[in-house]
């Protein structure tokens, strides 16, 4: 494939993420520096690098969680489907609502499947109500997403929590997606399962891929590998490099890349 | 371009948003004024106080003893004796309470003599003052003969406060993370060994402050020493724990009742000063915690 045809199919798939010289700084320490960075529509990227690259604080700040501390500066802008979500008039509720997030660990609520599932609905659309019906219909078009729903089907009244972390963090995956975001991130979704709850979860996000835009950190470079199309390698506050994952596992054009690839250090 | 990008920013305000944030600030509002509304009470009793009785305030005023049927002078046998009372109610129930919440967090397993315990602990705490005083009569002053002393009002008191110091002791205990106790034992340790290295060095800060704060409270406790220990007027300072002697309390309900011809910053001042002893315990508790969390590690 030569370069023109590359960069065309690139303007045809568009931007999900674009930041701009991202600087973030907890109080005097800086954690991001100058990270200038396009993420694909409907692509599945992962994040890999060594603990305390900024691989969290980089997700954190795309949904804007970050700002709950009262000590960070950001400087820079992060566009989401060509909107900066750091403009003076963007409403952090409607990002937080486009921009997903999944946690390390699975945070179901206290509640059952089915009302986990219909929170985040019920709680943006409150304008309008939804017969029983369509709300089953919601419960079961989710839980297909995720892979979840013939394993629940018959349960849907039992307490999330009393299901197996796989199935808790594919019910967190599925719980946002009622809300319509078109961005998920991914915080090491699968550093709390055993192998098989980690494939079945790496099976669904490479099923959501086309669907939603997914970054997701992982620090299994097996994982990177299997489950992402793009990848983006960071060490210390920098992204040291961004291509596609078959490229940086074969031909790494940094030595930094090659090294943390082969398990030299991180 | 994507068809996501033609149409309108997706994070702008809508309608939604709007009646949401009003909501949203009408309760952050309510909470606030009510949180607000608890500092009225204490700005009114103090400024009243300071008011009325601030110019009572005297180094005779604290140092003298009493004079013309307790309409002048000074109120130091009050003073001296509910230093006294908390003091030695304090000797008593912070150990039998410290042990007690130890025992219960760290040993005691869930059988039916814990939940006894519990139980007990939970009734101890609803028994009202005056019923505590007449326990303390009973059992104290008669039963094992310490006579209306200091001896048997500090240990009304320390009946009293015992439920309380086990409460804030256990939640200190507690608080230290389970996954300490359990690095500890797995590198062979024993019990009193992981309390006594880890966990109390770990939750001394919290124990200290959370018993003197709840044992500064029975500083103005009338009630349980009114029976028991304290009296009416003694013109001389307790020698021992055996004597009886003046509490500021109970002086403050005399001078403010019971004695005719009382000038009127008296009461004021005799109630200032024991506000200031209580806020002075609790300032000295939160110096302590501030101090014990510098050399926290975790
Ligand atoms: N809340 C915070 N306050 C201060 N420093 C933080 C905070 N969170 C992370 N950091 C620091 O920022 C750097 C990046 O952290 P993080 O984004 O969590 O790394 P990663 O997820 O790649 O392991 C680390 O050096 C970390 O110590
Ligand atoms: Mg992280």
């Amino acid at each position: 494939m030569d370069m023109n045809t590359e960069e065309s199919i690139d303007a045809a798939v568009g931007l999900a993420i674009h930041t701009d010289a991202l600087n973030l700084w907890y109080g005097d320490f800086q954690a991001l520096y100058d990270v200038n960075l396009d993420i694909k529509k409907g692509r599945v990227t992962s994040l890999i690098g060594p603990s305390g690259c900024g691989k969290s604080t980089f997700l954190r700040s795309i949904n804007r969680i970050n700002e709950r501390l009262g000590y960070v500066r950001i400087e820079g802008a992060i566009d989401v489907f060509g909107n900066n979500i750091y403009a003076p008039e963007v409403e952090l509720v409607q990002v937080r609502k486009q921009v997903g997030m999944v946690f390390q660990r699975p945070n179901p609520l206290p509640a059952s499947i089915r009302e986990n599932i219909l929170f985040g609905h019920k709680l943006h659309n409150r304008e309008r109500k939804y017969s029983r019906d369509d709300e089953d219909e919601i419960v079961e078009e989710s839980l297909r997403q995720v892979l979840l729903w013939d394993k629940v089907k018959d349960n849907l009244r039992r307490k999330a929590t009393g299901l197996s972390l796989e199935e808790q963090q594919k019910l967190c995956i599925a719980r946002l997606l009622p809300v319509k975001p078109s961005v998920l991130l991914m915080d090491e979704p699968c550093s709390a399962l055993d192998p098989k709850g980690t494939a079945a979860v790496e099976e669904l996000i490479w099923e959501l891929r086309g669907k939603y835009s997914i970054l997701i950190v992982t620090h299994n470079m097996a994982q990177a590998r299997r489950a992402s199309e793009e990848c983006i390698f960071m060490l210390m506050g920098k992204v040291i490099e961004h291509t596609n994952t078959a490229d940086m596992f074969v031909t790494p054009q940094h030595q930094e890349t090659a090294d943390y690839i082969e398990g030299r250090y991180g | 371009m994507s068809d996501t990008e033609l149409i309108a920013n997706p994070f702008l305000e809508t309608d939604l948003n709007v009646s949401a944030k009003r909501t949203e600030k009408l309760f952050k509002i309510l909470f606030m004024l009510m949180a607000g509304l608890l500092i009225l009470p204490v700005l009114i009793i103090l400024t009243t106080l300071v008011v009325k009785g601030g110019g009572m305030l005297s180094f005779d005023f604290l140092f003298t003893n009493p004079t013309n049927g307790m309409t002048e002078g000074g109120i130091f046998p009050a003073l001296l004796g509910t230093v006294w009372l908390v003091g030695v109610a304090l000797i008593i129930s912070v150990p039998v309470g410290v042990a007690a919440a130890i025992y219960l967090s760290e040993y005691a397993a869930d059988n039916w003599f814990t939940r006894s315990i519990n139980l007990a602990i939970i009734n101890l705490a609803g028994v009202p003052s005056i019923v505590h005083a007449l326990f303390g009569v009973g059992a104290f002053v008669i039963f094992f003969g310490f006579g209306t002393s200091i001896l048997a009002a500090s240990m009304t008191l320390a009946v009293m406060t015992l439920p309380v110091v086990i409460v804030a002791t256990r939640e200190s205990l507690q608080a230290v993370p389970p996954a300490f106790r359990e690095a500890c034992w797995n590198m062979g340790a024993t019990r009193w060994q992981t309390i006594r290295r880890v966990i109390l060095p770990n939750s001394v800060s919290g124990i200290l402050t959370g018993v003197i704060l709840e044992v500064s409270r029975t500083t103005g406790e009338t009630a349980p020493i009114m029976f028991t220990g304290a009296a009416f007027f003694i013109p001389v300072l307790p020698q021992s724990v055996f004597d009886q002697t003046m509490a500021m309390s109970l002086h403050l309900f005399v001078v403010s009742t019971q004695v005719p011809h009382v000038p009127e910053g008296l009461p004021y001042g005799v109630a200032l000063v024991l506000i200031a002893m209580v806020l002075l315990m609790n300032s000295a508790s939160i110096a302590l915690r501030m101090y014990l969390r510098g050399k926290k590690k975790w």
